[in-house]
This record gives C-alpha cells, structure tokens and sequence, in this order.
C-alpha cells in the first residue's frame, strides 16, 4: 500500500494500532444462526451476557455491513452455497467465527447432508468448540478475534496478502465420479435460482 | 375479519411470470425473520402476497438415519437437537415411545420430574417464540423479559444435568441422575417468580396497539382447516381443536395432575390467538409444576436394577460384580436390550404440538426406523395457506406465531 | 374394535390386522394396495369419523425379520371427537414403489408424502405437487433407503472452495 512506502515506519505502526484499536471495538456481526447455538447467540445478545459489552452487539443481517460472520449451527449441503455467498458478500476486512462444534467439525451429524466443517469451503478465524458453546465461549471467541485484529493490523491488508491459499483441512477425497456428482446445488453463483439450469 | 383475497389475480390462473404485474421475491434463506433457515418464494401484486411457495431443507441433517444408527440411549443426544429450544421435552418424548415399545413401567418419582422438567421446556419453549415474535414486530423488550426468564429454566437445567442448553439427561427406564435438593429449590424458587415475569410480558403485549394491529385477523385459521391440515398444539387449540394430550392420553404423571392445569383454547385462529394461547399455557405449566414440585414422590428414578434394562450407578458397576455384567451388556455394540420384533407410535404433547416417535424394532438394541413426526413441518405446510391475501409485513408475524423450528423443520 | 368390524364388512378380505400396545392397525399389502388403500382411507374418513391425519410416514423393511415387501408407508388416523386411533400401514415393492395420493382426502397429507418421495422414493400417484422437499432437487439418491449408507456417497464434499484470495 501507498501508505506504507510514504510514512517512517513507526508512525505507520502507530496508525495501524490504532485503526485496529477502532476496528476491533466495532466488529459487526453477521449471525448466519442455522441451528442450537444460534439460539446461544440470541442468549449471548440480551440481557444477561450483553455482548454490547465488548462492541459486537450490532448484529447486522445485511452481510455488506458486516466485519465478522458467525456461523452459528451446522451446515449442511442445501445451505454451503448460501454460506459462500454471504461470505463473498460481505467487504474486506471480514473475519469468520466457526461457533460450535457442528460449524467446526461437524460435531455428532456424521451423515449424508452434514457438512464436516465449513473450514473446508470458506476461511475460518476462530473456532468455539461446544455444543453449543455457552455465551461465555462466543464472548471469549469475540476477544481472541480482537486480538487478532489488534496484533495482525489491516490498515496495509498485510494479513490477508499473506493468506492466500486454502487454509482448511486436507480436502476430503470425492466420492464421486464427476459425472455422478451433484453439480448445481454446489454452486453459489446459481444455487438460489427458481427455474433449472439449461443443461450444457 | 374474514380473509379477503385482496388481488383478483388470485382466482385466475396464476401463471405467474406472465402477468407483468406479479414479481417474484425471494425470501430467505437468511433472513432475519425466519430466525433460522428456510426460504420462501412470494409470488407479489405491489405488497400483497398472492401465492407463496415454502423451499425448506436447508437443515436436513439425517437425523431419521442416525437413528438407525444409534441405540436408544445414544440417539437421545440427537433428538435434543431436534426442536433446539425446548430439548428436554424431546428426550422425554423419545424415551417414553423406546419404553413404550419395551413395555416399562418408569417409577413415580422420575415421573415427576419428567414432568416438571417437560412443563419447564415448554415454557421455556413459548417465552422464545413470543419474545422472538414481539422482536420482529418490533417489540425488543419482551425479547428480552423473555429471555431473563429463559435463563432461569437454563440455571435449573444446568444445576440438574451439568449441560445448560442439550442436557440429555433421560434414559431408557429412567434418568441420568436424580435431582438434587438444589434443584428442588431453584424449581421452587421458579415458581414463586414466574407470575411476575409472566405479567410484564403480558402488560407489554396484551394491549398494545402495535402489536395487536399487527397479529389480529392475520393468519386466520378454521377449525375444519387446523384438522384437516394435521395440526396440533397451540396452533390448532387457537383455531379451536380441545386437543391436548395430556388430558386425551395421559402419560407420565399428567394422569394424576389432571386437577391442576386446564386445556387453554381459542375462538379466532388468528396470530394474536396463538399469542394468547402460548401465554395461557405458560401458567398452565406454572401451575403443573407448583404441584408437582410439591408432591414429589420419594423412591429411586430408575426401574429395578434386576429387570437389565437401565444402566447401574457407578457404585454398582465397580463394586459388584452383576452391575459391572450389566454395565457391559447394555454398552457392547452386539448386546444391548432385546427388544420385540414390533413397531410402537408414543407421542407427547411438547410445546410446538404432538411430537410422536414411530419406532420399529427388529430384535436389536438399535431403532430399525425412528421416524419422527415434527408438528413444525405439519405447521408449516400452512404457510401458503395463511399467508394469501395478505401484506408482505404479515410475514414475520406469521412466522413467529407458528414458531417454526428449522432443525425440527427438516431434521 | 367397532371400526375393524365396520371396514371388515366393508372390504373383506382386503387388509390384514394386528395390534402391539395401544397401537391397532391394517395392513394392506403390495398387491391389494394401489387399488385398495384410497378407498379403504376415504370409508375411514367418512364413515368412521378419523378426520384427522396425524402421521404419514415411510419405512424401508429391506433384510427385516419375516418382511414379504419392502416399502411401507404408515398412515396414523385420529378421530378427533373421540380420540381414538388407528394405524393403516399400506405397502410397495421395487422397482417402482406407488401408491395412491391421499391429499384429497387430507391436505396434510401433502407436504408428508413429499417426504416419502423424498427419503423413500415412493411415489404417490394423483400429488399435486411431487417434487424433493429436504433435500436439493439435484440429489440423485433416496437417502433413508436402507442401502444407502450412512455418510452417503460424499455428496456433502462436492462443493467448490472459497479461500481467502478468492473472496
């Protein structure tokens, strides 16, 4: 970035800081609540937990105006392109928090529909284990997230240059034959379409 | 008021796409008035809804198929995950078809804590739906009233089971563990507190004119359509249906309790109807469990020991040698119950409506089928019906009344 | 039980019964049931009161103990005024389970017998509306057929990947 070649380089820390300092107070949540622990993020928003408390109690469900989606609730295969495409909706600089272990890993839905974690479809920040996890975990998530904003710092977007490749676990091997495999509804670009695709 | 179909469109053939004046709108799957995940298609003449197509699905997680899986114990772990906002009252539903279909007769002391703890779920069932119903109306401060007092439910939940939100704490002939006299005493304390936040609710909801104008005459519902549509609970007691089966077909220990609670029922079959219902239960279960807390019977919560059904304490299995053997039959993967080669239907009146468990048995300690019957997805066939004719800002309020549960939803 | 009696004189010799617990119920096999079932459904209805269909459900009874055919779907009946239940488990075989539609009679029916279709592939001749209902429309499997397996075939893998850069 051009502010970093302008500057002397402390000054440019200290402004970085400091946006980070504002960034990190201000995070807006994008609750993508499915199941269980979306109700514990309603908990964790009223009374008595009050994530207000730590700034992240603007929950937006509009994703152009959020920071941070919380993925609150497994995920399964008619939902992982919604996902991906509120996640491509949301502005730089956005971070995930996997919450639970559904989200995380898939937790006890080993089945056909379930999603084993949706680190392996788009970046995660922060994992809460749980199921669900108690509003104390999400808070304690929330405050690990500002400090990795804090000390990552996003003025020169140094952290996302850095990541760009998949980050997840090792891809699990396709089952299928392409020819078999269901196409479309994997698709964020189509998935919420009304009338079928003309076939290719 | 009855229904008018405000677009004469309606009656037409509604070929949709033809008619330049109708537009489709998509709604969902995230959107902050369904709570959690489905998607409607609105098929819309300006603001009116002319037709509405529901697209459910995006939480089928194969809960029917582990249940194939799983043995009876284990699979109580997933049916709490099932209608997330009331869990207890699932387990207590499962279980009681798996000892239906066993032939056990549980004691009376783990009746009644059954009970209580299905009575609390169910108002900690009905304080969700309304305070998130009021929220999307715009009411936040029932909302959060609502939620105070859900924190409370939880504290006993958690002081009784260790896990404040899925406690899995029932089992096949019994409970996890008996209730302690803590609990007795936060149940007890419940009680004495509940009327009071029960009544700020009402204050703020009862007559306010907002909220009133936005739920009477929404969403109407006959009778003759609540039965011929399957439903049951509150939605159908609102449209008049006295059905409640806890008075029809009493299991646990609603046979003994029948003096203490009524079946609350409405005319209208509207939205504030069902609003209205939800809060006459709440005191209904208030009072269910005044009652029961206070005839408590002494006794073990587990069937006998000698009938090899119900797993043995700790105490049991490492110090004797018959606890530790049938520890091991009920855990190894080959052993388990024996079961009748028979299939069983068992439903309970749960918050949302019966939740029913049909189970077939092939002889082995697993479910060969557990199918469920989830009242929310018979609910939410309604949708279109309800929804014609009407605003697109009756949405929420119908939605919220209904108290649609995605994981129940699809399962 | 009056009304066995009452559907006993009615169509006999169509249906089997038997009973476990509180539970009564008909069964009406693969053969006797494309023809039977709607028929024996509306008598219930109409004549004997059960105006309410609480349950509709599937079951796959592929390598159960003394199971003839394979596909079952049960019908719970209510009769509302007076509480009492009955149980109709009408059945179907491969390779193209069928049978007849109930949403005339019930409306309930609708959105349940999708479901059938959808986990079971039963189809359901005269439905309004057969589509998938839980599961996306491109899903080639019926997934609670007892051979298909638990994790399913990976189908849950086939998605593309969203990194960081990408996004």
């Amino acid at each position: 970035m051009a502010l970093t070649n302008l500057l002397p380089d402390f000054m440019v820390t200290k402004l970085d800081a400091l946006a980070s300092l504002l960034r990190k107070h201000s995070l807006w949540p994008m609750p993508f609540a499915t199941a269980c622990c979306g109700i514990e993020l309603m908990a964790t928003a009223s009374s008595r937990y009050d994530i207000a408390r730590f700034g992240a109690e603007a929950m937006r469900f509009s994703p152009r105006q959020c920071d941070v989606m919380i993925v609150a609730g497994r995920v399964v295969m008619k939902m992982v392109p919604v996902m991906q495409r509120i996640w491509l909706q949301m502005p730089e600089p956005k971070w995930c928090i996997s919450m639970g272990a559904c989200a995380s890993s898939g937790g006890v839905f080993d089945t056909y529909a379930v999603v084993q974690g949706i680190d392996r479809f788009i970046p995660v920040d922060v994992y809460v284990p749980g199921c669900p996890p108690r509003p104390e975990q999400l808070i304690r998530a929330v405050l690990d997230l500002q400090e990795k904003v804090q000390k990552t710092g996003t003025i020169d977007a140094r952290e996302f240059a850095d990541r760009t490749t998949y980050e997840g676990p090792t891809p699990l091997a396709r089952e299928l034959a392409p020819e078999q495999a269901i196409v479309a509804p994997g698709d964020y670009r189509t998935a919420t379409r009304l009338r079928p695709l003309p076939l290719a | 008021m009855p229904l008018q179909s405000a677009s004469p469109v309606l009656d037409d053939d509604i070929a949709g796409a033809d008619q330049e004046f109708l537009y489709t709108l998509n709604f969902g799957p995230q959107h902050p008035a369904t709570h959690t995940t489905l998607r409607l298609i609105l098929t819309l003449d300006g603001e009116t809804i002319v037709k509405a197509v529901p697209d459910i699905g995006f939480l089928h997680s194969g809960f029917e198929k582990l249940g194939e899986d799983l043995d009876f114990n284990q699979y109580v772990t997933i049916v709490d995950r099932m209608n997330y906002i009331s869990p207890v009252a699932n387990e207590i539903a499962w279980h009681h078809t798996v000892e239906k279909l066993l032939g056990i007769e549980i004691t009376p002391r783990c009746k009644y804590i059954r009970t209580i703890l299905a009575e609390l779920a169910r108002i900690s069932d009905h304080l969700l739906c309304i305070g998130a119903a009021a929220l999307d109306l715009g009411a936040l401060t029932a909302f959060l009233y609502a939620f105070n007092t859900r924190e409370k439910v939880y504290n006993i939940i958690e002081a009784t089971s260790g896990q404040r939100f899925h406690p899995s704490y029932t089992r096949v002939g019994g409970l996890m563990a008996d209730i302690s006299d803590e609990v007795i005493e936060l149940i007890r304390d419940f009680v004495a507190t509940f009327p009071k936040a029960h009544s700020d609710i009402c204050r703020l909801l009862n007559r306010n004119r907002i909220f009133i104008d936005r739920t009477k005459g929404i969403g109407v519902l006959s009778k003759e359509d609540a039965i011929n549509w399957s439903c049951s609970g509150p939605v159908a007691r609102a449209s008049g249906v006295v059905r409640d089966l806890r008075k029809d077909e009493p299991y646990l220990a609603y046979g003994e309790l029948q003096s203490a609670f009524k079946v609350v029922c409405g005319k209208g079959g509207d939205c504030y109807n069902r609003y209205l219902v939800r809060m006459g239960e709440m005191l209904e279960s208030w009072k269910i469990i005044a009652a029961a807390i206070e005839n408590l019977p002494a006794g073990p919560v587990n069937v006998d020991l000698d009938d090899k059904l119900t797993i043995p304490d700790k105490q049991a299995t490492y110090r004797s040698i018959e606890g530790l053997i049938q520890h091991f039959e009920l855990f190894m993967w080959n052993r388990r119950w024996e079961t009748p080669i028979e299939e069983v239907y068992g439903a309970n009146e749960t918050a949302n409506g019966e939740l029913g468990f049909y189970v077939v048995a092939d002889g082995s300690g697993k479910a060969f089928r557990a199918r469920t019957r989830p009242p929310s997805f018979i609910h939410f066939a309604l949708f279109p019906l309800l929804m014609e004719g009407h605003q697109i800002s009756d949405v929420p309020a119908v939605l919220g009344s209904l108290n649609i549960i995605a994981a129940e939803l699809d399962r | 039980m009056a009304t066995l009696d009452k559907l006993q004189a009615k169509f006999p010799g169509a249906f089997t019964t038997s009973s476990f617990r509180d539970n009564v119920r008909v069964l009406v096999n693969a053969a006797k049931a494309p023809t039977v079932l709607f028929l024996l459904l509306k008598f219930l209805k109409e004549e004997c009161g059960f105006d309410m269909l609480t349950e509709l459900g599937g079951i796959d009874y592929l390598n159960y103990p003394n199971a003839t055919d394979r596909y079952c779907v049960v019908y719970g009946l209510t009769n509302t005024a007076t509480g009492e239940r009955l149980w109709v488990k009408a059945f179907a075989n491969d390779p193209d389970p069928e049978l007849p539609s109930v949403v005339e009679l019930w409306n309930g029916a609708n959105w349940m017998e999708r479901e059938v279709y959808d986990m079971y592939g039963v189809r359901f001749t005269g439905h309004p509306d057969l589509r998938r209902i839980l599961l996306p429309a491109e899903f080639t499997a019926f997934p609670l057929r007892k051979d298909y397996p638990l994790r399913g075939y990976g189908e849950r893998h086939n998605f593309p990947i969203v990194t960081r850069a990408e996004s």
